[in-house]
């Protein structure tokens, strides 16, 4: 890799061209835009999985994919979705910002960065090379369940490997963003300083060191189940299917506040900027921030109430998660609160923000409908169970993630997208994703079972509404590349360097597009 | 070489590259292994090669940049806190084996001995190899078939205890060493401690051997021997690393590396061995002698 | 501030009153809410789930109330200026305590009906349930009766050769019996993975742990037919998993039992006597409806993990390793030792069926009475 070091004097612009530049490179930058990118990539792969789901659904009986191939594609869609699409996505948002938001020149262990990046594609080669296995991929769902999961071929061990790399690429992410913000911050930028997108990464790298050695942890006793003859889950050698339950959801609680913390952090940077109005209740959003990531481990059994747990642990799950709707509702109000009274503008990223806020509260209640144990007898295990985690998940963690993209594209590729194409993404984004998932709500509670390929006739119409609305979502994210194509090649209007009117902080103060190193020499910050 | 401002920023590396590819090599490897393909070793065999090929070529240049001076203090905390929570991550992975087995012992096996109308005559208690498996005999004696014994804590456990606590002493005091610059001090200090490292893996090898061939005791016995091996045996791959870990610090310790106010390589060495050592200070409480 | 509460108490008024008048119970008639209920349990559940949601609604309208009307009110087009504060201590604390009071209120009824749930003493009759990979079986523990229960919808109606009845899905060969008023204490078990036994109805959900013992009990209203699906993955054929309760009064169940009993005692000769091709052929019919999940009601099988039955080398082999497969199973594979499922009669026609159906014509076939001898 000796490239030839022409541009020693111009230590601003060091670095191999071509595809070296992306395989080699110690950037933050580059390496934010290629997690970025992949994540893009991902969505897609675990969309089209979703719209085979969908299309399977539209009505009953067995029409495209059989039973075990269902299985697997909504195994996969889940796992793709999780740890393809959203985490990413937001690591690939971290990287770009947080070194630009606490002023910072780089990340604090650029090397790593760049290998916590590229374990990612050949984790997913290999877990999407499972489908191609003689026994197809993982239809366990994506939570994997003993013994099912010791069911199954070769593919699940390459998915088992699979999560390993990922917990391992994680792991050294959440790493390098910790040591980042503790030790690279700008001369007085106190952590009480530190923007919320910035405090939330922070709280959520915290919970990914904690949860997904964990999760590791599981999957290598499912695998040595598998073929090394240990009985952790195998009830003849005294052990106990549930007990991968417990491990997985100790690790999968912790996991869903990853999922969504970095977008509460998103949406508390957009929110101020289009109200022109300084945050509401800094202090406590970082406070709440941490009590939700302190109560989500202990409320990991909530996802387990009809295993059968003793009475005492179900009452303790049930308190436990109910109180999470506290420091969550405390975000809400804060959010509502920063608008109050703001001078109010409605771009594309504010929309999205407000449609964030709107519809995870949908999905938020609906989550505590499911921590009520008597009712959860009755939801658990069913669409209604689909239509809250695709509230928080996709209104949630996808949307802030789409906020975010037209908030900060800008900023990185130096144009400013086309506002009406992002505003039509936005409106057919937020119309289709409703009538998808709002039927599924009306589906659960009517009693159609999770995970099935084919149902009884009485689920036909809210199925066939949702699959459509699942196309109609699926084509509408087709814009957003679109849009996205177009400030990249540089084929939109200039932005300029302070971009949005009321933005405020460091990243707004660099040229839009920021210069490869930014902050060689640190800002001050008052 | 591009320093921005006072942090010490690399240039573009192919490591991490060759590093995810090892990987990659090594896990599919793996799969192929589990699932007996016969080409598996090789491929483990190719993928651990390049991982041992990146390391040196990573951890070269890290030294080299090391010597050089490049990494001020505060690239240093970088280093510190990296390797800290790096730690941590390991905490939480023993965390998981350590709560599966509390989980089994004090939960799932009570439980089981409840369940008359599935498992009549099964009485719980631990250790157990569970209702279908082997029979627990008092611990180390020789098991027939169909029986099973545990190692006991005052043999060769309680003398591993012994050897590795008195390495994380030994550790120390070569870091005390290095401190006053006293060298020589310092690696037989440094030779000491990878010494009792390697005897303490011996010993758990033969530990290993002993339960295998003579008492009935191996992963497949129910969930004492699952829980056993995979808590000692990971321990155990740890100890492997830090050894080794430790054997390079003690060679480098010879070529003149480290100063006395700058050595964050064998601080994370020492620091990894201290871990090391708390988690058998566990595994022995609560593996062997509860 | 005070204006802020001001306009809050207004929404609030309005919101309650709006949401409180709507007819929950309508809802479920249209598919839209939890189904009636027909026990105690599932009843209080959907008080309970009627209340909670009504708490959520309103809690959603209040505070979107406020934030639409700051959207409209405080918008920049309309020349609205930005005021600056950004900190209210007072008001901080009151929107943490509410809610928290709000939850306590919650948490109260929900924690009387999980009581009220957990107590299964003073049952007058205990079923045990246990799930396989693709069946249940039920077992009265007091009056030694036992069967299993398949998906009886056919084939052709999933493939979509034929058009769907009323109860696609939803329908099985044998559905449970049991008895209107009086209190069944479940045993519910599993012999392979996890599955769950679910009928909206009754308003219980448990999960089949292998070889763990789950309980829970049930108090059913009325006879009728109830239907439900097994409610966690547990493979291939998980959608097509279905329960059915066939719920008589008290008096019709003890008179079900008697006649299960004399039938029982019935088929014990049945094993000795010599049966015909017909008879075997005719039996073995029923019996394979078993073994469709995974053979294919043609005998196609799923390749490469479910073998086909058609021209396969076992069933068109020795008749002997054909018998032994069917009777101890293949271990380590879903296949099944089926001698403890299937009765001597059962296990003789089915293997008779798969030889001469199938697309198979061994022309031979085996006697119960030799598979009594084998066992
Ligand atoms: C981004 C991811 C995300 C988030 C943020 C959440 C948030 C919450 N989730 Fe969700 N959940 C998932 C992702 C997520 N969940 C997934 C993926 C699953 C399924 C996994 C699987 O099985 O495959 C799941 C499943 C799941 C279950 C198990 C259901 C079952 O299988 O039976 C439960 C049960 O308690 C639950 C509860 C909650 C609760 C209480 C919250 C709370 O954090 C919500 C808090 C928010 C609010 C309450 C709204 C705002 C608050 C106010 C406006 C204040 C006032 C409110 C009150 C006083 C009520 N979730
Ligand atoms: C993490 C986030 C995430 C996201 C973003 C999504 C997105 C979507 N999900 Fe996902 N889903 C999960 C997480 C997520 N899901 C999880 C955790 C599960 C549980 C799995 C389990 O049970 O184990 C699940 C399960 C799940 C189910 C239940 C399956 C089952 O129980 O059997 C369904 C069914 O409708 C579904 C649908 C969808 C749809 C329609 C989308 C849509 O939003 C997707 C939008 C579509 C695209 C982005 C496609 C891209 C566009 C194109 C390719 C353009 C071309 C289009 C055309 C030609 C039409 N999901
Ligand atoms: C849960 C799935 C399942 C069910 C139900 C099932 N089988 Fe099987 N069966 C299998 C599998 C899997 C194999 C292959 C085992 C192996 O790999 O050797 C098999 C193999 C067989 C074979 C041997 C075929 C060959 O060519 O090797 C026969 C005969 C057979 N089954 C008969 C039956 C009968 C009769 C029934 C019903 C009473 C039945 N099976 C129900 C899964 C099932
Ligand atoms: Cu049985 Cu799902
Ligand atoms: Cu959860």
């Amino acid at each position: 890799m000796s490239v030839a070091h022409t541009e020693t004097h111009d230590h601003h612009d060091h670095r191999p061209s071509g595809v070296m530049r992306w395989l080699t490179t110690t950037n933050h930058k580059d390496i934010g835009t290629m997690y970025l990118i992949f994540s893009l990539m991902m969505f897609f792969v675990g969309g089209v999985m979703a719209l085979a789901i969908r299309a399977e659904l539209f009505q009953p009986g067995l029409q495209l994919v059989n039973p075990e191939l269902f299985n697997s594609l909504t195994t996969m869609h889940a796992l793709i979705m999780i740890f393809g699409a959203i985490m990413p996505g937001f690591v690939g948002f971290a990287n770009w910002q947080i070194p630009m938001m606490i002023g910072a020149p780089d990340m604090a262990l650029p090397r790593m960065n760049n290998w916590s990046f590229w374990i990612l594609p050949f984790a997913f080669t290999l877990l999407l090379g499972s489908l191609f296995t003689a026994g197809g991929g993982p239809a366990s769902g994506w939570t994997l369940y003993a013994p099912l999961s010791i069911q199954g071929g070769a593919g699940v061990d390459m998915t088992i490997l699979a999560i390993h790399m990922m917990g391992i690429s994680s792991v050294l992410g959440a790493i390098n963003i910790i040591v980042t913000i503790m030790n690279m911050r700008a001369p007085g930028m106190h952590m009480m300083k530190l923007p919320l997108f910035v405090w939330t990464w922070l709280i959520t790298a915290f919970l990914l060191i904690a949860a997904m050695p964990v999760l590791a942890g599981a999957v290598t006793m499912l695998l040595t189940d598998r073929h090394f003859g240990t009985a952790f889950f195998d009830p003849a050698g005294g052990g106990d299917p549930v007990l991968f339950q417990h491990i997985f959801w100790f690790f999968g609680h912790p996991e869903v506040y990853i999922l969504i913390l970095p977008a509460f952090g998103i949406v508390s940077q957009i929110i101020p900027t289009f109200s022109r109005k300084p945050l509401f209740g800094y202090d406590s959003m970082v406070f709440a921030t941490a009590g939700i990531a302190f109560l989500s481990f202990i409320v990991w059994a909530h996802h387990m109430f009809t295993v059968g747990m003793p009475l005492a642990g179900e009452l303790f799950f049930m308190y436990a998660t109910m109180l999470i709707a506290v420091p969550t509702g405390v975000k809400v109000f804060n959010w509502v609160a920063t608008m109050w009274r703001g001078s109010i503008s409605f771009e594309t990223p504010m929309l999205f923000a407000i449609a964030v806020v709107f519809l995870f509260t949908i999905g938020g209640l609906s989550g505590l409908m499911l921590a009520i144990v008597p009712a959860d007898f009755q939801y658990h295990d069913t669409y209604f169970v689909v239509a809250h985690f695709h509230y928080v998940l996709f209104s949630g963690s996808i949307m802030a993630m789409m906020a975010a993209t037209y908030y900060w594209l800008p900023k990185w590729t130096g144009r400013m997208y086309s506002e009406k194409l992002g505003k039509t993404h936005f409106w057919l984004t937020t119309i289709f994703f409703n009538i998808t998932f709002f039927p599924q709500h009306f589906l659960g509670l009517a009693g159609m079972p999770r995970r099935i390929p084919d149902y009884s006739v009485q689920f036909s119409e809210f199925n066939l509404i949702s699959s459509l609305g699942a196309f109609g979502l699926g084509l509408s994210q087709l814009i957003m590349v679109y849009v996205i194509i177009q400030c990249v090649r540089g084929r939109a209007e200039k932005a300029t360097d302070q971009v949005w009117e009321g933005a405020e902080g460091l990243e707004w103060t660099v040229a839009s597009p920021p210069p490869y190193h930014t902050f060689s020499t640190p800002p001050t910050v008052r | 070489m591009s320093s921005n401002g006072d942090y010490y920023l690399p240039d573009p590396s192919p490591w991490p590259l060759v590093a995810s590819v090892g990987l990659f090599t090594l896990a599919g490897g793996f799969v192929m292994l589990v699932n007996d393909v016969n080409v598996a070793p090789w491929v483990m065999l190719i993928g651990g090669l390049i991982i041992a090929f990146m390391m040196f070529g990573w951890f070269g240049v890290v030294v080299k940049e090391s010597e050089a001076g490049q990494y001020n203090a505060h690239v240093d905390i970088s280093f510190r806190m990296g390797m800290l929570w790096f730690i941590f991550s390991e905490v939480m992975f023993f965390g998981g084996f350590f709560g599966a087995l509390f989980y089994l012992r004090n939960l799932a096996i009570p439980w089981l001995a409840e369940t008359d109308i599935l498992w009549m005559g099964f009485d719980g208690g631990w250790p157990t190899a569970g209702p279908m498996g082997a029979e627990l005999l008092p611990a180390d004696t020789v098991a027939g078939p169909g029986q099973f014994s545990t190692i006991g804590a005052w043999g060769i456990p309680v003398w591993n205890t012994i050897i590795l606590l008195s390495s994380s002493v030994t550790v120390t005091f070569a870091h005390w060493a290095l401190k006053k610059n006293q060298r020589t001090a310092l690696f037989v200090w440094m030779v000491i401690t990878v010494i009792l490292g390697f005897l303490f893996l011996y010993l758990q090898a033969i530990e290993y051997i002993h339960a295998y061939t003579e008492l009935g005791l191996t992963l497949g016995t129910g969930v004492y021997g699952a829980t056993f091996f995979m808590l000692t045996g990971f321990h155990g791959f740890h100890v492997t690393i830090g050894a080794i870990i430790l054997a390079v610090i003690a060679i480098r310790c010879l070529m003149g590396h480290f100063k006395p106010d700058h050595h964050f390589g064998f601080e994370a060495a020492a620091w990894y061995w201290h871990f090391v050592d708390t988690v058998w200070v566990g595994l022995f409480i609560f593996v062997y002698v509860v | 501030m005070s204006r802020v509460f001001f306009r809050l108490r207004n929404l609030l008024r309005f919101a309650v009153t709006a949401v409180a008048f709507l007819p929950f119970s309508a809802y479920s008639e249209w598919g839209l809410n939890l189904p009636p209920p027909s026990t105690s349990i599932a009843g209080r559940i959907l008080d309970l789930h009627n209340a909670i949601m009504l708490v959520c609604l309103v809690i959603f309208i209040v505070v979107f109330g406020v934030m639409f009307y700051s959207l409209y009110a405080h918008r920049k087009s309309r020349g609205h200026k930005a005021h600056q504060f950004s900190h209210n201590s007072k008001l901080e604390v009151v929107w943490t305590v509410i809610p928290f009071l709000i939850l306590v209120g919650m948490a109260i009824p929900s924690t009387a009906t999980l009581l009220f749930m957990e107590d299964t003493t003073d049952s007058d009759l205990t079923v045990k349930i246990t799930g396989y990979q693709w069946k249940w079986q039920y077992e009265y523990l007091e009056h030694d009766i036992s069967f299993f229960s398949n998906l009886s919808t056919p084939r052709a109606q999933i493939e979509n050769r034929e058009p769907k009845g009323e109860h696609y899905l939803l329908e099985v060969d044998k559905p449970v019996v049991l008895p209107a008023n009086r209190k069944i204490r479940f045993l519910l078990t599993s012999n392979d993975v996890i599955h769950a036994w679910w009928i909206p109805k009754f308003g219980v959900k448990k999960d089949a742990i292998p070889f763990y013992i789950n309980e829970f009990w049930a108090n059913i209203d009325e006879p009728g037919d109830y239907r439900g699906q097994c409610a966690e993955l547990c493979g291939k054929d998980h959608g097509f998993m279905p329960i059915v309760a066939n719920v008589m009064a008290a008096e019709d169940f003890d008179a079900w039992v008697v006649d299960q009993q004399a039938m029982k005692v019935a088929s014990a000769g049945e094993a000795d006597r010599t049966w015909t091709m017909d008879e075997l052929m005719v039996h073995g019919q029923e019996v394979y409806f078993q073994c469709i999940a995974c053979h294919g009601d043609q005998g196609q099988g799923v390749p490469p993990t479910f073998p086909p039955l058609t021209g396969g080398a076992v069933t068109t082999g020795p008749i002997e390793e054909h018998i032994n497969v069917v009777m101890n199973g293949r271990p380590n594979t879903t296949m099944v030792a089926f001698k403890d499922q299937l009765s001597d009669a059962d296990i003789a026609a089915v293997i008779t069926y798969e030889r001469n159906a199938l697309g198979n014509s061994m022309g031979d076939l085996v006697q119960p009475s030799e598979i009594k001898a084998l066992r």
